[in-house]
Parts: structure tokens; sequence; C-alpha cells
């Protein structure tokens, strides 16, 4: 099977105030539809490195590969052009334009792409949106609806460029158990049926357990 | 990237926040509808106060001033080359004060391609005269429609037309000084007497005001056979001429030239009136002034309101960089934010302005000075409304280029880290 993602030798440093060496020979490496998720205490760098695998934060050494092809030295604005076509987001806070509607939200990483026509994005959207069955909150502002909600619309907003992969970052953190076992659910299908990978960081170690893999880090190393 | 998801990404981001919008909007139109008043109005006023001397003073004056002859006939005398020499009390000679070969050196003139045209003049002395009262005057011999074309004759008639004067060799336009003076209407025949004693009797076809009190008492115009037939003279008898250019600055070069060539007294219109360059110079310098400092100052505004905007806005743009916005995407989207409100304010402002300068071009504004002008005199040249929008695009766009600038910069991490 093909490697989603693939880390080599990550190293990051914090420069200031002092350099604090955080993560240390990082290796490692996601399948085609593989469900993963990193656990470790607060501090331990298992955000950075989401940041680094995200191709948000150059400041790296190492290597980095997405569907084999090395990423790692591109421009940022290939880097962005990446995160929009291959990459999908979800954030602990859910990170929705406020200003625009639920659907204007799904529809903006694909506008940007813009592979395809508007009434094509609209209609992808709307699929993915009932997907998350939340397509009855399509036109209501962002902000007008409830933090599950914004969580499954975020969701939505991940998939709508058909990425390899999705990362997110406590995606279920602030969410009450009934929700986070909703969000569970849908990513285990998307990794069922769509074949797409997952890479999720949390605290959750009921969310954790039932992941294909657990990735355990510490103190800037990856423990198992 | 397509420009229409920016665009609809700005229109999102200004309709949200509608109030903040309207302000900075309305800073720019206040600056450019100030600008375009300002200028409208100063340089409309300035064209009516230069044109007040410009217009109806030759570019190039030429005549022959009485003045002492350089050589004595003594000088001429090989026998006392090598004499000190004392004259004393010399006078100028009694010959014609007339420029000499008139007619052909008018010819000339007026075939060089610079010249608008050259008018001949002839200037006499003469007493207006009603039942015992005799005033001093100065009566202008003049082609009256080359007058009336070239220096606006027309726009210092205050009755009676330039026609009545052009089509009757007896009529005289007459300062309204004088005929205030000696109680004499349109239609009336004056009596002048020359100062070689004749009298004669013209018909008063008009009034003229030249807004100078002192000229109005003096001063009539007659056509130039008229003034020809008062002084006695053939009709190639020219005092002055006057020249009128295409291109006024051209003036003391070509001054220069005609000196060289004729013995006359030359005079350009830079020479014989500093004064009024320097003034509309420094009037225009002080309304650009006022004007700039007013876009700055809406420029401040935007960038104010563009920069918090930003701040406002930093999940936003971490978000949009986070799912694939460049960073170049992002500062275009500031960016046409900034131009689109430099856009409204900026049409906005003109329309403003051409509406009040339209409403000052409406109020009623009387002066001595000019008889036909009744109205503020406002410039409605396209230039100020082509200037005006230009610059406002411009302020605008640096305005919400800088702020931008720091958008592009924004660390996503940092920002979601920071949550």
């Amino acid at each position: 099977m093909s490697k989603a993602l693939q880390a080599i030798n990550i190293n990051k440093h914090f420069r200031k105030p002092v350099d604090f060496h955080v993560l240390k020979d990082i290796s490692l490496d996601i399948d085609q539809g593989e469900f993963v998720s990193i656990m470790g205490k607060s501090g331990c760098g298992k955000s950075t490195l989401l940041y680094i695998l995200s191709t948000m934060d150059t400041d790296y050494e190492g290597e980095l590969y997405l569907n084999d092809k090395l990423i790692t030295g591109q421009t940022s604005d290939q880097l962005a052009r990446i995160r929009n076509e291959k990459i999908g987001f979800v954030f602990q806070f859910h990170y929705l334009l406020a200003e625009f509607t639920v659907l204007e939200n799904v529809m903006l990483p694909a506008k940007k792409l813009g592979r395809k026509s508007k009434e094509e994005i609209e209609h992808d959207a709307m699929t993915k949106l009932k997907l998350l069955g939340i397509d009855e909150q399509a036109l209501k502002l962002s902000s007008r609806i409830s933090g599950g909600q914004k969580q499954r619309v975020a969701i939505a907003r991940s998939l709508i460029n058909d990425p390899v992969i999705i990362m997110g970052d406590e995606p279920t953190g602030n969410l009450d158990s009934k929700n986070a076992d909703n969000v569970f659910d849908i990513f285990k299908d998307l990794t069922r049926d769509n074949g797409l990978s997952l890479l999720v960081v949390t605290h959750d170690q009921d969310f954790a357990d039932r992941t294909d893999r657990i990735i355990t880090m510490g103190d800037g190393k990856i423990l198992s | 990237m397509k420009l229409s998801v920016i665009l609809s990404i700005s229109r999102t981001h200004l309709l949200s926040r509608k109030k903040q919008t309207i302000i900075a909007a309305l800073g720019v139109t206040f600056g450019i509808g100030a600008y375009i008043i300002m200028m409208s109005f100063m340089t409309g006023l300035n064209g009516l106060l230069d044109g007040l001397v410009l217009n109806r003073t030759p570019h190039i004056h030429l005549y022959d001033e009485i003045k002492l002859s350089e050589d004595q006939p003594l000088d001429l005398d090989e026998t006392y080359t090598d004499h000190f020499k004392i004259v004393h009390s010399v006078k100028p000679t009694t010959s014609q004060r007339k420029i000499h070969n008139a007619s052909a050196l008018l010819a000339y003139l007026n075939e060089q391609s610079y010249v608008r045209g050259a008018t001949a003049i002839v200037k006499a002395q003469a007493f207006y005269m009603a039942g015992t009262s005799r005033l001093t005057g100065s009566i202008l011999g003049v082609d009256v429609m080359k007058e009336a074309e070239l220096y606006n004759l027309n726009d210092y008639i205050v009755e009676g037309e330039v026609k009545d004067l052009a089509t009757n060799d007896n009529g005289i336009l007459i300062g309204i000084g004088v005929a205030k003076i000696l109680s004499l209407q349109v239609g009336d025949i004056v009596q002048v007497s020359t100062a070689l004693g004749d009298v004669f009797p013209l018909k008063i076809v008009g009034f003229y005001q030249s807004g100078l009190a002192d000229i109005d008492k003096i001063q009539s115009y007659v056509n130039i056979k008229t003034a020809q037939r008062l002084m006695g003279q053939p009709i190639d008898y020219i005092t002055d001429i006057n020249v009128k250019l295409y291109d006024m600055e051209l003036a003391p070069e070509i001054s220069k030239d005609l000196k060289a060539k004729y013995d006359l007294t030359i005079v350009d219109i830079q020479t014989a009136n500093a004064q009024f360059e320097t003034g509309s110079y420094i009037r225009n310098l002080i309304s650009y002034a006022v004007s700039i400092t007013l876009l700055i100052v809406a420029g401040f505004g935007i960038y104010n309101i563009l920069n918090m905007l930003i701040y406002e806005k930093m999940n936003d743009i971490a978000i949009l960089k986070a799912t694939g916005f460049s960073g170049k995407d992002v500062q275009r989207i500031f960016i046409s934010q900034a131009i689109i409100i430099g856009f409204i304010g900026g049409v906005l402002g003109l329309i403003v302005g051409y509406f009040a300068s339209l409403l000052i071009s409406h109020q009623p504004f009387e002066t001595a000075a000019l008889p036909t002008v009744t109205k503020m005199p406002v410039n409605f040249s396209p230039s100020f409304y082509i200037i005006g929008i230009v610059f406002a695009m411009i302020s605008t766009f640096f305005a919400g280029y800088f702020p931008s600038k720091k958008a592009q910069r924004i660390d996503p991490v940092e920002i979601i880290r920071g949550q």
C-alpha cells in the first residue's frame, strides 16, 4: 500500500527566547486509508509536529513526503497549493469564517482551487454537508450554529477538495462525548469508505484507542 | 486564482461591517469632494483674476516712445571726434509719434506661425466736451472686431454692442466713468476735441467698463479710421501694435528677436505683469497643498481602518492560509478592499464635488471689474476629476498596501497555536 505521508528525521528548534530542541529525529509514515492518532503530554511537541506535517511550518530540518513526493523546500505559494489540494484541516477551535454562510465556508477551498465550476462546487459542498448531516444549516451564517455543528462544517470543508490526508488538532477537544463520538464515526467512515488517511492529535484516550494506530510522543521523540 | 473569489471575500468583509466601510469611504469622499470644489473654485477665480489683466493685455506691445536721441548731430561730425563734448538741454524731436512702415510690420507679424493676431492701434489724446465741461481723455482707435476676438472687448461692454461700433465710423464706445460725469446716454452725441483743437461730434454706441475706475474716466474706443481722422493723419498712421501669441510663454523670446530687428520700444507681458504670474502660481500651489493634505488624511483613515480590520481578522487570515490561500491571495483580499473603498469613495467624491461646484457656480457674484460676470466663477475642467479619481485610487492603494503586507506575512501557526 502506498504511503500518504512520510516524515524522515524531522528536527525542530524553537530559537526564542532560548534555543530549545522541540522535535528530535522524528520519522513516521502513514499509509493510505490509515487512521492514526498521536498522543502525548502537553508540551511534548505533538502539535508542533502536526504543523510541520501540515506544511504550514517550514522552519525544520528533515524531509517530508506527501504521496511519495518531496515537499520540503518548496516555496510558500507551492505549499499553499498543496495544502489547498491535498490536505484537509480540522482544528480544536472550529475556525470557520464567521461572516460567511456554512455553504460558503465549505466552498471556499474549492473556489480557491478553481478546478470546477461554481455550480459543481456548490453541489459537492452540499453532498459533503449531507454526508455530515448538517445540510439544513447550509445557508445560515457560520457564527449562528452550535459548536458540534461547526466542527462538522469544518470537517466538510476539509473534505471539499478530496484531499489525500486529513489532519486534526484535537478535533474533538471541546465537544461533549456525544458529539465527539459523532465526529469519530464520521472519520472512521471516511477512512473505510473513501480510502482517506487521517492523522489526529488528541488527548482523549478513548478516541485514540479506537483508531488504527497510536503514536505516543514524549519529550520531542516518538516513544511507540 | 480567480479574481472573483477574492472579490467575493472582500465584498463579504466590507458588507459585514457596513459602518466602518461607509466611514472609510466617506473619508475619501470628503477628501476628493473638497479637492474638486477647491480646485474648481480656485482655478475659476484664478482664471477670472488673471483674465482681468491677461486677457486684455497684449502679449507683446510695440510702440514708438518719445525719447531723446542717443546721437546728437555733434557726434556725427568727424571734426570733433576727439573732442570732449557737452550738449545742454537736449529735447526730443517733434516728429510724429508713430510706427514707421507699420503696415509692413503688421503684415509680417500676422504671417508668423506663433502669432494669433497682431492689431494696429491709434492712441489719441483728446477732450470730451459736453456743454462747457471739458474732460481729458484718451481715445483708442482699434480694429473693433479683432479687438473683440483677441482681447474679449465684449466682456467689458455694459451697454451697446461691438457691432454697433464696428459699423459706425462716427461711433464711440465711451468709458462709463466719462459717461457718468457728463451724464451721457447711449445714442447721445459727444463732442470730442483733439489736441490740435479740432472738434468732432461722435455718437455714443455703448458704454465700456474695465473695472479700473481711473481708466473708465478717461478711455474710450473708436474705429481706427476715426482715430486717424481725429488726429488728422493718413491711414498708415499707427502708434502701437499689439500682438497676441498662441503661447504666452514665448513672449520674452519673441520680443527679444523683434527688438533686434526694429528700432521700437517692445514690451512683453511677462515684463509688464510679472506679479500676476507669481500670484496665480502661489494660489495654485496653496490649493494643491490643501487638497493633497485632505487626501492624505483620508488615506490615513483608510490605513487605520484596514489595520484594525486585519487585527480583527487574524483568525480568518489563519484559516484562509491553512486551507490553501497563499500570502499573495490574502494580500489581494485586503488591497482589493482598500481599492473598492477608494473607488466608491472617490466616485462619490467626484459627484459631491461636481454638485457642490455647480451650486457655487450659481451663487451671485457681482464685481465692478467684470461687468458681464454675475455668478461665481467655477472651472469645470475634467482634468480635476481625472486627477481626483486617480489620486483617490493611488492613495487608497497605498493605505491598503501596508496593512495587507502585514496580513500577507501573518504566520497561521502562531494564530492557531495561540488559541
